[in-house]
């Protein structure tokens, strides 16, 4: 390739930079450890919320609107009320006056607008699957019979699909208020001359497709109160903001309220809400005095978990002509969907200090109106408006590539920040605290085979081969570890982003952590006691790690936006060294001896230049007996912690593919993917290797699959999985991963996070295989998901 | 799954059956449950009830007769597929049902099911049309091209139970192929081409061609068929299949427009043909 990427310069970059630290076998961290978790959740030998049974456990259902958009003019329960097993039907006017609002917590300008969000709909509908009534059984089947049986009497209003025609003067509202949700707005550098008199410019619409988070863990919820506390189970990811949120939407006091994620199957940002359905369960135990339980169907799922990406992104590049970027401009329409949800409006402010990528540019500016619609709402899902961004810039440096007839590999190249010049503050304001493009570059094309699949790919032009090859590139960054707390209050964020750990030693020598995230497929169990097995010195299989319970873990903020590692991981180490900490002095007590003579290794304090010494083990079962401690240390080994980083973490990395399109039928099959990731450091391989993979899947699964589609009156179509088309493995390559290893200097681990990565990267990647296959038939773009129709039609 | 209430009988012989689906105008017959419970499931389907055809020996079990291959209703996707006569006699049926959605719906879903719900999008309904299969029911036989009526309409009376199908054995010199597409790999065919192909002396003798999801009911692709006849392999064919889509009707719908299924048709019908004739 290109003489500065020689890879013997590469190597040399990588041990002077410290990447890929050696395994040691003394250590539990970097291990491939098997998910202490997996057999209890692969077995279901565990409790998910669907399978929580209480005594007189009554079964709710929900009648959903069939309109996208209509006025209530009347909704009759009393035939439902008269049906056999039925316990009681509520419309929402029926709890109009206790019911509230779902909350949104991130009010993103000043002048935002955000709507009145009644669990139940009231006196208009406004996205198709909205609740209506609800019927509260003796079990499922007949809660279900009931819902046939409530008369609903809508008058239809019109219904609000397209962002562009929304904000039109002439278009139908869905809110009073108008459709324009708010606008916000960032630049920095001289834009304008950034473009004026630019050699090359590029201009480009992308449309993020509608997406639907297909959990494996359907949505499920039940409460219970005993006339005072109340208890609610919810398959989530956020009990702890659930928590304080619920608290605020039902009034009840929040210490009355115990929130708990049992083992929770999956999320991807569809579970980091606070639900209709969640604060409908409270109402209804309260009203009724009952425990109640709600377990959504598929199709209930695909209608009313809130929806993912739907953006319209209009992108400018001006660049000079040897390819070096002088700015970026981007004007962004965001679907909110019918109403502001828990993050909703955010999302897009989480992209928009992204759309530089991990180029050096002089000037940027990004615009954004969200929109409401007659559709679900949007809220967060797998990247949160990091994808989008990282699309959107990685596409348009292709087509800048294509425009300059210049390998893509190259024009990156002479953008992206050198490996020495970290930290880098960009031009959107994060600084960039480590990372080596170039390193990533070079494995991932050597990988690859990247010149031999060129050369095949122009041999297969020449020979005007009906299968055409394409090669994508994605040279992708993403910020995450969220997140700096006063970095959210800047962005008007209502919480903070750090997060709580707990480490307690029992009598016995055993190690119970209790974590404030909420891991729902992770692997958090494992990956903790890997990080205290080392710290504490104890071993691996001596570790429990608990989560998920308010009434077990008092604080925490939840697993979201691949910060769990990066922040509640470090609150747990943290965590184990005040442990150790207070054992030392213990030690130092019962050895007499002064805390600075004791070495600790390998799980005991041991007296410098002596044989004397004491494990942690046994100062665990000291402190317990509390018989001798020292002035000013309480019994028992345990201690709290928080972190609040000072900065994201930004993993990178290259990702290449290739794909096969037939030109005949359309059909774009992958013939090759090669991602090498760098994560920073890495705690257990074997996860970093199972999230890469979902994540690969997941973010194909948006550049050649997904969609959600409505007809012209707003109803959704795709709404079961023969509709909804989800890759499974065998629709997928096997893939080619490896890494890089540049440690975030944000945190004492060096770890970065990398829920979202493959997801962020490998949607583009595959998106510029497909365009450079067909770019002989003049095609730039084809709009997601790239179906065979589609490609076909493109080139006919 | 949260169905509606039904009842419930597993008769034990075929008459028991019968007199159960003539005594009640809302029952249904139940075999592998994979296209009826989905309907169930959505609440699209509201029988009274259902009766379990699942252990009568008459339609069960796959026989090699002289100059076809008897299959029971009940034969399920992965009996059909994995079966020596099948194989041997008729593999066009093998090749489609190996197509059939996931190993979980070919142990359940069975191939008189697959032909009873007469859904055009179904994989078997075009091989049996192709091969001009007769359908055994509990009264009467059925030529195939007089049992798919229309969308999800078989040609079958109240209480009529299909008991198996006699699938015609065609013998030395044919070919055949089934090739389907769709996007993913449990997914229902956009369009589906079974092609069975009689070969000599290097040109098409003889061909059937039965075309999935090309209208509400499977089709037999005639003008493909009549001018293919005699025709030597190679560019001929190609000019042959371009007639693929004469006379058909497909839907536009979520999956695909009509006019890429027509297409698709043709590009598929030449696929299958030069596969059947041996050509890669
Ligand atoms: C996820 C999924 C994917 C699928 N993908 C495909 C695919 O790609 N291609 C494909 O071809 N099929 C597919 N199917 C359908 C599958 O092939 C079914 O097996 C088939 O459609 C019906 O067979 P069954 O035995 O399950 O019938 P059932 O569901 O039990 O019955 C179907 C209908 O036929 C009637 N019936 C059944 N047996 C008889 C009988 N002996 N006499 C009279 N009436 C009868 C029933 O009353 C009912 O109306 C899929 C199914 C699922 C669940």
């Amino acid at each position: 390739m290109t003489e500065e990427l020689d890879a013997g310069v590469v190597a040399q970059q990588i041990a002077e930079s410290g990447q890929l630290s050696e395994p040691d076998s003394t250590r539990e961290v970097g291990k491939a450890r098997r998910r202490k978790e997996d057999a209890r959740l692969l077995a279901g030998r565990t409790t998910w919320t669907d399978n929580i049974q209480l005594p007189g456990l009554l079964h709710v259902a929900f009648k959903r609107s069939p309109m996208a958009h209509a006025r209530i003019v009347g909704v009759d329960v009393s035939a439902a009320r008269d049906m056999p097993g039925v316990v009681a039907v509520f419309s929402g006017q029926d709890v109009a006056d206790e019911q509230g609002s779902l909350p949104c917590a991130w009010p993103v300008t000043e002048d935002i607008v955000i709507p009145d969000h009644p669990p139940m709909a009231v006196r208009e509908v406004r996205y198709p699957g909205e609740a209506v009534a609800c019927v509260v059984a003796t079990d499922r089947y007949l809660a279900a019979d009931a819902l046939d049986a409530i008369d609903v009497d809508y008058e239809p209003l019109p219904p609000v699909l397209d962002m562009a025609e929304a904000l039109t003067e002439a278009s139908p509202k869905v809110h009073e208020s108008g459709n324009r949700a708010f606008t916000w707005t960032f630049a920095q550098g001289d834009i304008d001359a950034a473009f004026r008199d630019a050699p090359v410019l590029i201009d480009r619409t992308y449309v993020q497709q509608r997406l639907i988070p297909t959990a494996m863990e359907p949505r499920a919820v039940a409460a219970t109160t005993d006339g005072e506390s109340f208890t609610l189970w919810s398959s989530t990811q956020i009990p702890h903001v659930l928590r304080v949120m619920l608290a605020l939407t039902t009034g009840i006091p929040e210490h009355r309220l115990r929130v708990v994620a049992p083992d929770v199957g999956g999320g991807f940002g569809s579970k980091l809400q606070v639900t209709a359905e969640e604060v409908l369960c409270l109402l209804l135990t309260r009203r009724l005095g009952k425990p109640v339980k709600w377990t959504e169907s598929r199709s209930e799922g695909n209608l009313t978990v809130h929806h993912g990406r739907d953006q319209v992104q209009h992108i400018a590049l001006a660049a000079e002509a040897d390819g070096r970027v002088r700015g970026v401009k981007v004007e962004l329409l965001a679907d909110m969907g019918a109403y502001l949800m828990l993050v909703t409006p955010g999302v897009p402010l989480l992209g928009a200090f992204m759309f530089n990528g991990i180029y050096k540019m002089d000037a940027y500016s990004f615009d954004c109106t969200g929109v409401f619609t007659t559709k679900m709402p949007t809220d967060a899902y797998r990247g949160a408006g990091r994808p989008e961004a990282t699309y959107a810039i990685e596409r348009v440096m292709d087509e800048l590539a294509a425009e300059l007839n210049l390998d893509p590999i190259e024009v990156r190249r002479r953008n992206w920040i050198r490996h020495e010049e970290f930290p880098y503050t960009t031009i959107a304001g994060l600084t960039y605290d480590s990372g080596n493009y170039e390193a990533a570059t070079e494995k991932a094309l050597s990988l690859f085979g990247y010149d031999k699949l060129r050369a095949e790919q122009s041999d297969r032009r020449d020979r005007g081969d009906p299968v055409q090859l394409g090669i994508g590139v994605s040279t992708y960054t993403e910020m995450c570890g969220l997140a700096p707390s006063r970095v959210l209050g800047s962005l008007s964020y209502g919480a903070g982003g750090w997060e709580h750990g707990s480490v307690r030693m029992l009598p016995t020598g055993k190690v119970e952590v209790v974590t404030g995230t909420s891991p729902h497929g992770q692997g958090h169990e494992t990956a903790w006691s890997q990080i205290v097995a080392d710290s504490l010195g104890v071993p691996f299989d001596d570790i429990a790690v608990v989560h998920g319970d308010t009434a077990i873990s008092h604080k925490g903020m939840d697993t979201y936006g691949s910060r769990s590692l990066v922040v509640g991981g470090m609150a747990v180490l943290r965590a184990c060294e005040k442990v150790k900490e207070k054992a030392r002095r213990l030690a130092a007590h019962t050895l007499e001896c002064s805390p600075d003579d004791l070495e600790f290794s390998q799980g005991a304090f041991k007296v410098k230049g002596t044989e004397s010494s004491k494990t942690i083990q046994e100062l665990a079962l000291a402190a317990f007996a509390a018989h001798d401690l020292p002035e000013g240390v309480e019994p028992r080994l345990d201690a709290d912690a928080t972190f609040d980083p000072e900065n994201f973490s930004f993993p990178h990395g290259t990702h290449l593919c290739a794909i096969e399109v037939d030109t005949e039928t359309g059909m774009a099959r992958i013939r090759k993917y090669v991602a090498v990731d760098d994560v920073g450091h890495v705690i257990n391989p074997l996860i970093v290797e199972g999230q890469v993979h979902g994540g690969l899947a997941q973010g194909i699964a948006q550049a050649l699959y997904e969609e959600a589609v409505h007809d012209a009156e707003g109803n959704l179509l795709t709404t079961t999985m023969a509709d909804y088309l989800i890759p499974t493995a065998a629709d997928l390559p096997d893939f080619v991963t490896d890494r890089t290893e540049s440690p975030a200097t944000s945190n004492p681990l060096g770890v970065k996070g990398v829920g979202e990565a493959g997801t962020i990267a490998s949607t583009p990647a595959v998106v510029n295989a497909v365009v450079d296959a067909l770019r002989p038939h003049g095609v730039h773009d084809i709009q997601m998901p790239c179906t065979p129709e589609r490609i076909w039609r493109a080139i006919r | 799954m949260i169905p509606a209430q039904f009842d419930y009988l597993r008769p034990g012989s075929l008459q028991e059956a019968s007199e159960a689906l003539a005594s009640d105008e809302e029952a249904k017959v139940l075999a592998g449950g994979q296209s009826l419970l989905p309907l169930l499931r959505l609440r699209l389907a509201y029988p009274s009830l259902l009766v379990d055809v699942s252990r009568l020996e008459e339609l069960t079990g796959i026989l090699d007769e002289r100059d076809h291959v008897f299959i029971g209703a009940m034969a399920t996707h992965d009996e059909v597929l994995r079966s020596p006569a099948v194989i041997a006699g008729c593999p066009l049926v093998a090749l489609a049902a190996a197509t059939v959605a996931d190993p979980a719906v070919r142990h359940r879903g069975t191939f008189g099911g697959s032909l009873a719900h007469a859904d055009p999008a179904g994989d078997l309904p075009a091989v049996a049309l192709a091969l001009e299969c007769v359908m055994v029911t509990s009264t009467r036989q059925i030529p195939a091209a007089d049992f798919f009526l229309d969308y999800l309409e078989p040609a079958l009376e109240p209480g009529e139970i299909l008991v198996g199908v006699k699938v015609p054995k065609l013998g030395p010199g044919w070919g055949f192929h089934y090739e389907k597409f769709h996007r993913t790999a449990q997914a229902w065919a956009i369009v589906g081409v079974a092609a069975a192909v009689r070969r000599a002396n290097g040109s098409i003798q003889e061909a059937r061609i039965g075309l999935t999801n090309m209208g509400p009911t499977p089709v037999r692709a005639r003008a493909v068929e009549s001018a293919l006849q005699g025709v030597e392999l190679g560019e001929a064919v190609r000019q042959a299949c371009a007639e693929a889509a004469e006379g058909t009707s497909p839907t536009s719908d979520l999956h695909a427009q009509a006019d890429y299924r027509r297409h698709l048709a043709q590009v598929l019908t030449h696929r299958a043909v030069n596969a059947a004739a041996g050509r890669p």
